[in-house]
């Protein structure tokens, strides 16, 4: 099936930049008093937005924001079934996520196993005192007990792919569904 | 020798490689590919001679995302929870082991040690039939040292598990060979152009093998150092400059890696004395201040203090020598978690 013929954008350049605008207000408005926050991205495209996010957190007055990035490769538990196209990608968080606030950031919710993978390999980090799940893009499969707190966009239908690419990894800046 | 070991004259090529995996797998959740397009598809690591520059590179830039486990309060992943790795040592190391077995462990893999001492071997087994025994438990991946080289690649075709060379006779030491590259470029941000000397009993040292193999792969220049009766001129056929005088070779030399000399080699006839040794290649302070300011010291251990290299040269702040131990970690982890992501036969 030829995914060009099919495809569709479903958020261009300035809907994306809109998206995550919205998202950092409604993080900015949830964000509890006096404890330490962190926005981190799961490597790749999360780590991309994880940046967005900080920089319009700041143009909703919070600043101070730490910014890290999570390679969940190693606790994937499909890691067999990816056979030898895994890519290992550094972990940088350089902070202690104990006590912390954590946004953890995604660019599509689908099954929901990477943002397991991603709780698991942050709590080996440390204890935060609460994560909070952030991703541009939702959509319906979930295979696990796993909800995100901030979505910036909701496509329905379960059967068809959702591809997010950002001009920093991808020289592109488009969302595309089927 | 009681086990038994087919020659490694016919070169056929070491690794393995499988067909591409199908498309169902596919990453979710928006798991971005690889951008740099590179697969790793070896299910062995026997050597440094077969791999590519691209394999080399992409062994080191695996590691460099390992090191960051090792400074985590809890060191440890769960990416080879299940698996078993086993170390299968017929001859001793101390560090090599411990080593990959930490690896092993930080992967969450549990680690199987047989020790040739007390197990069958000494009463006739052969490698053959060890292996086959092994495996029969249900294991992934052998790590393995034996004098013989050629014996890794042996076993690869005895069993359907991963073999990782941890140093085979006068063949190669591969982890070793990476770790060595690993530490150069870490500190020297580039190989490409660099001129490595490794210094001592060449004619017999798998780790120079190995570093050669890489090292020239990778762009840099080799040149072995020792007495002529342990750095045979047929070395300049595959491409290294070969240097009897130290002082000469180092004067453009960015690294110098020196290699332990073997104790029962000093008694023999084509070893001169250990002060004439000490005196022509042994690397002093005193012969330094002729070389590059920021000469790399290396030494692959452990270290004959006052012989190959003086004690106040390696402890000193141009010396690699306990990075080079670190870095063993993070290179052992890569290579156990990329060859585990290809097919193994037990799994």
């Amino acid at each position: 099936m030829s995914r060009a013929s099919t495809s569709q954008i479903i958020l261009d350049a300035g809907q994306i930049s809109q998206t995550i605008d919205q998202l950092a207000g409604e993080i900015a408005d949830s964000l509890p008093a006096g404890v330490p926050t962190a926005v981190i991205g799961i490597r790749r495209r999360g780590e991309v937005l994880a940046g967005r996010l900080i920089t319009a957190l700041g143009r909703h007055g919070m600043n101070g924001i730490r910014h890290g990035s999570l390679d969940i490769t190693l606790y994937r538990d499909d890691l067999a079934e990816l056979g030898p196209q895994a890519v290992l990608r550094k972990t940088e968080i350089d902070f202690d996520i104990n006590g912390m606030y954590i946004i953890l950031v995604d660019d599509v919710l689908y099954t929901g196993r990477s943002a397991r993978a991603a709780m698991d390999a942050l709590v080996d980090l440390g204890r935060p005192k609460a994560i909070r799940l952030a991703v541009l893009v939702e959509r319906p499969g979930r295979e696990l007990p796993i909800q995100a707190d901030f979505v910036g966009a909701r496509v329905p239908r379960q059967d068809v792919p959702v591809t997010v690419l950002l001009t920093e990894s991808d020289q592109i800046e488009e969302v595309r569904v089927g | 020798m009681s086990t038994n070991v087919a020659d490694s004259q016919t070169s056929t090529p070491a690794a393995q490689s499988r067909p591409e995996p199908n498309a169902t797998t596919a990453p979710a959740d928006g798991l971005a590919p690889a951008s740099d397009g590179f697969t790793w598809k070896r299910k062995h690591l026997l050597g440094l001679e077969d791999l590519s520059a691209e394999e080399i590179m992409h062994i080191l830039h695996t590691a460099e995302s390992f090191q960051e486990v090792s400074t985590r309060s809890i060191k440890k992943v769960p990416a080879l929870r299940g698996r078993v790795v086993v170390n299968l040592f017929f001859e001793d190391s101390t560090r090599t082991r411990m080593s990959f077995t930490l690896a092993a462990q930080r992967l969450s893999a549990d680690v199987l040690e047989f020790n040739t001492r007390v197990s069958s071997v000494s009463k006739g087994e052969s490698l053959r039939d060890t292996v086959r025994n092994i495996e029969a438990m249900g294991v992934d991946t052998f790590i393995i040292r034996h004098p013989a080289g050629g014996a890794p690649e042996h076993i690869t075709r005895c069993t359907d598990c991963h073999v990782i060379n941890a140093g085979d006779g006068q063949h190669e030491h591969p982890t070793q060979g990476h770790i060595d590259i690993f530490t150069i470029r870490e500190r020297n941000g580039r190989l490409e152009g660099l001129n490595v000397v490794i210094v001592g009993d060449i004619a017999h040292s798998r780790v120079a093998r190995s570093n050669f193999w890489g090292l020239t792969r990778l762009g840099a220049k080799v040149t072995f150092v020792g007495p002529t009766t342990l750095v045979p001129r047929a070395f300049e056929q595959l491409g290294a400059r070969v240097s009897h005088d130290l002082d000469a070779a180092l004067k453009d030399a960015d690294v110098v890696n020196m290699l332990r000399i073997q104790r029962e080699r000093m008694t023999s006839q084509v070893f001169p004395s250990t002060e004439e040794y000490v005196r022509l290649f042994g690397l002093t302070r005193e012969r330094m201040k002729k070389a590059k300011p920021d000469l790399l010291v290396m030494h692959p251990g452990p270290i004959n203090r006052g012989v190959e290299l003086a004690s106040d040269v390696a402890d000193g702040p141009q010396s690699s020598i306990l990075r080079q131990v670190s870095n063993g970690l993070a290179i052992r982890m890569a290579v156990l978690f990329l060859l585990n992501q290809t097919s193994n036969g037990t799994g």
